[in-house]
């Protein structure tokens, strides 16, 4: 396995130690090692079934891991809930777009910000008074661009809008940590353009991890690439060396990686 | 505070707000002008109380997707807790009939505090099994212990109890208590109202659509649920506490699964979407169980068939089939697609005339045959066991299956058409 790429010294916005998942006897995720700075944007690309959306589940708490260490800024995130570990500053997006298919797609994005405002559970506070969420949530749909489809029922979207909010809905909360889930996929070349600086606006001054198929989307946003291939990390870059990398090139990449780095 | 003042701007949607909220006031103030015989007191008094409380279930199943199976143990146990109350109230104690169900309520919480905590641990189907189990539990204790559960004849009382409010209101004539569940209605109906436009009561819709995702922006679900829980047995124990007073009388039936199941269903019927749906199905409630049930023994059979329409051809319930037709109002063309109606409805009176005659008539047959073969309708007697009235029946059934064709068939290109247009000048 290869060694990560230097790192500086201040601690990592997060960072994975020998972390191992399996479902019954088969190992997913098989040992591995990730160190990611404050600000950074990584890509993490891979092939189909290799664990890419497993370890963003493992990240995000949705499962505990097998084995190994999750630390978000330098502290464990053993046995945390999603919600507690989103508390504390970590926020996702899903492959299957996960939405509030009943609720308007203002009351979508001024659910995300709830909580992270402080008003909790609170039911002695009437929502139309919380002038701070009301703009935070119009503030997020003008910067993903559904202001004009503000008022309709989300599960009406069309696919493109769907997963602009659910982009809105990950970023809405403020996060410093953001992890996408192949936000781009599923979409045409123009769309997928578009949520390419849609990502780059709303993670500015953030670290973001995101799971990628679309080459042209990995090399134009990612400061540094991890390939993952069958649970395991096999190079961690910056893009121009994982271009080269030989290791990459055969189990991976192969003639796409060319065709893609446009 | 007075720069939130200053954001309240006047728009017509607070306009036909004000409108809804002081009519509601309104109606209920007047509606003794018109209703004013024992009976329709009685009756009005017992479908507010049933307003509350199939809210307080909706707030459960509609708005946080949590179906609720043993909903009346917090309003029967919130009865039991007001007419003991009540009890001591007779015996010197001093406070307030008037604010006996505020002790429902506070029971109903509590309930809601000790048992949700167990209930709300699971979501969706488990949920609705532990509710279920919960009901039967209470109801087999509420046979155990008759000191506090007064065992088959229940927990009675009195409710001309204590010091008269304002120096007159003793409670005594129905119409003084008739008001007291306006006022209470009135209250309940806002509080719950106002709660679905809090961050708690938005949350809940929003675990209710999608809990996973809820889990991902920093709530915890269970909580979410267990919180939506306490407040919904607080309203209602409100409603058991109003029904303690109603009624004089708390017994076993109060929490039985028969309760529960009964507010589930007018509930449904009312329509589960909407936050007004439960208010319709409450007055719905009080037409089968109160005046059709004194009318004919064929009632829940009725009310069976009634129900399983509704789930097959209009799940939404009532309140839905009435709020589809907004965009049309709103458009001007009701009257393109008012005339179908009028048919559809003329279809359905016939055909339910066909079935009422059919099923009194067997039942006529079948249970009351030592009465003989003639049966009274409308003061006319018919001779059950000759082919007439069942050839009329058919008839009947013939006449209305012919319009129920055309009324759909006017229904479905009026409703296509107008919508199509809607939509299209939409998206133009
Ligand atoms: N909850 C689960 N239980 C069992 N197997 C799972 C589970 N989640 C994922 N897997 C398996 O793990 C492998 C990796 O899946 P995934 O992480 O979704 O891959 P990808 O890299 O395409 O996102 C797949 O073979 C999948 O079947
Ligand atoms: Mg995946």
């Amino acid at each position: 396995m290869n060694a990560p790429a230097p790192m500086p010294v201040i601690a990592a916005a997060l960072e994975l130690r020998a972390v191992r998942k399996s479902f019954g006897v088969t190992e997913i995720i098989r040992g591995v090692d990730l160190a990611i700075t404050k600000g950074e944007r990584h890509a993490v690309i891979g092939p189909n079934g290799a664990g890419k959306s497993t370890l963003f589940n493992l990240i995000s708490g949705r499962f505990g891991v097998s084995t190994g260490a999750i630390l978000l800024n330098g502290g464990d995130l053993a046995g945390l809930k999603p919600f507690e570990i989103n508390r504390k500053g970590l926020a996702r997006s899903f492959q299957i777009t996960n939405i509030f298919a009943n609720l308007s797609v203002f009351e979508n994005i001024r659910c995300a910000v709830l909580y992270p405002l402080g008003y909790k559970y609170s039911f002695w506070k009437a929502l139309s008074t919380l002038k701070d969420a009301n703009l935070r949530a119009d503030e997020i749909l003008e910067l993903i661009g559904l202001k004009k489809r503000r008022d309709v029922k989300a599960g009406l979207l069309t696919y493109a809008e769907q997963r602009a909010l659910e982009i809105g809905i990950t970023i809405a909360g403020g996060a410093e940590v953001i992890l996408l889930d192949e936000p781009t996929a599923g979409m045409s070349r123009s769309e997928s353009d578009q949520a390419v600086e849609l990502i780059r606006k709303v993670t500015v001054g953030k670290t973001l991890v995101m799971v990628e198929h679309d080459m042209s989307v990995v090399f134009s946003l990612a400061d540094r690439i991890s390939v993952l291939v069958y649970g395991e990390v096999i190079a961690t870059d910056v893009p121009e060396k994982i271009r080269g990398n030989a290791a990459v090139q055969e189990a991976y990449l192969g003639t796409s990686l060319a065709e893609g780095a446009h | 505070m007075a720069q939130g003042a200053q954001k309240i701007v006047f728009r017509p949607l607070n306009l036909a707000r004000c409108i809804i909220w002081s009519g509601f006031a309104l109606l209920l103030l007047v509606l003794p002008l018109f209703f004013n015989k024992g009976f329709a007191l009685t009756l009005m008094c017992q479908i507010g109380t049933i307003m509350i409380f199939s809210l307080s279930f909706n707030m459960l199943l509609g708005q946080s997707g949590m179906l609720s199976l043993g909903h009346a143990v917090y309003s029967g146990l919130g009865a039991y807790f007001a007419i003991h109350m009540l009890n001591l109230i007779g015996k010197g104690w001093l406070f307030p009939v008037s604010l006996l169900p505020l002790v429902g309520g506070l029971a109903g919480a509590l309930f809601g505090v000790l048992f949700g905590y167990v209930t709300t641990k699971k979501s969706g189907t488990p949920f609705a099994m532990i509710t279920l189990g919960i009901g039967e539990l209470v109801f087999a204790m509420s046979l155990m212990f008759p000191e506090f559960f007064g065992g088959e004849g229940g927990v009675s009382s009195n409710r001309i109890a204590g010091e008269p409010l304002f120096g007159f209101i003793t409670f005594g004539p129905q119409i003084q208590v008739y008001y007291l569940v306006a006022v209470w209605l009135f209250i309940c109906t806002a509080a719950m109202y106002a709660f679905t436009h809090t961050p708690l009561g938005r949350i809940a819709n929003a675990v209710r659509d999608n809990p996973e995702r809820v889990e991902f922006i920093g709530y915890e679900t269970q909580r979410v649920r267990y919180l939506v829980l306490i407040i919904s047995g607080f309203f209602a124990g409100i409603a058991g506490g109003l029904g303690a007073i109603n009624f004089e009388i708390v017994s076993s039936e109060n929490v039985s699964a028969i309760r529960s199941g009964t507010v589930l269903l007018f509930t449904f019927i009312g329509g589960v979407p909407f936050f007004f749906g439960p208010m319709i199905g409450a007055v719905i409630f009080g037409f089968f169980i109160v005046v059709l049930a004194t009318i004919t023994k064929a009632w829940l059979l009725y009310l069976g068939l009634f129900f399983v329409m509704m789930v097959m051809y209009c799940p939404g319930g009532i309140a839905t089939l009435i709020m589809m037709q907004f965009p049309i109002v709103k458009a001007g063309r009701f009257r393109e697609i008012f005339p179908s109606y009028c048919l559809a409805v003329a279809a359905g009176l016939t055909l339910l005339a066909a079935l009422v005659f059919a099923v009194e008539m067997i039942y006529h047959l079948s249970l009351e045959a030592a009465a003989g073969t003639t049966k009274a309708f409308f003061g006319y007697d018919v001779e059950v066991a000759s082919a007439t009235p069942w050839l009329g029946v058919a008839l009947l059934s013939g006449i209305g299956a012919v319009l129920f064709v055309a009324a759909r068939r006017g229904i479905s290109t009026h409703w296509d058409r107008i919508m199509g247009d809607i939509i299209r000048s939409q998206t133009a």
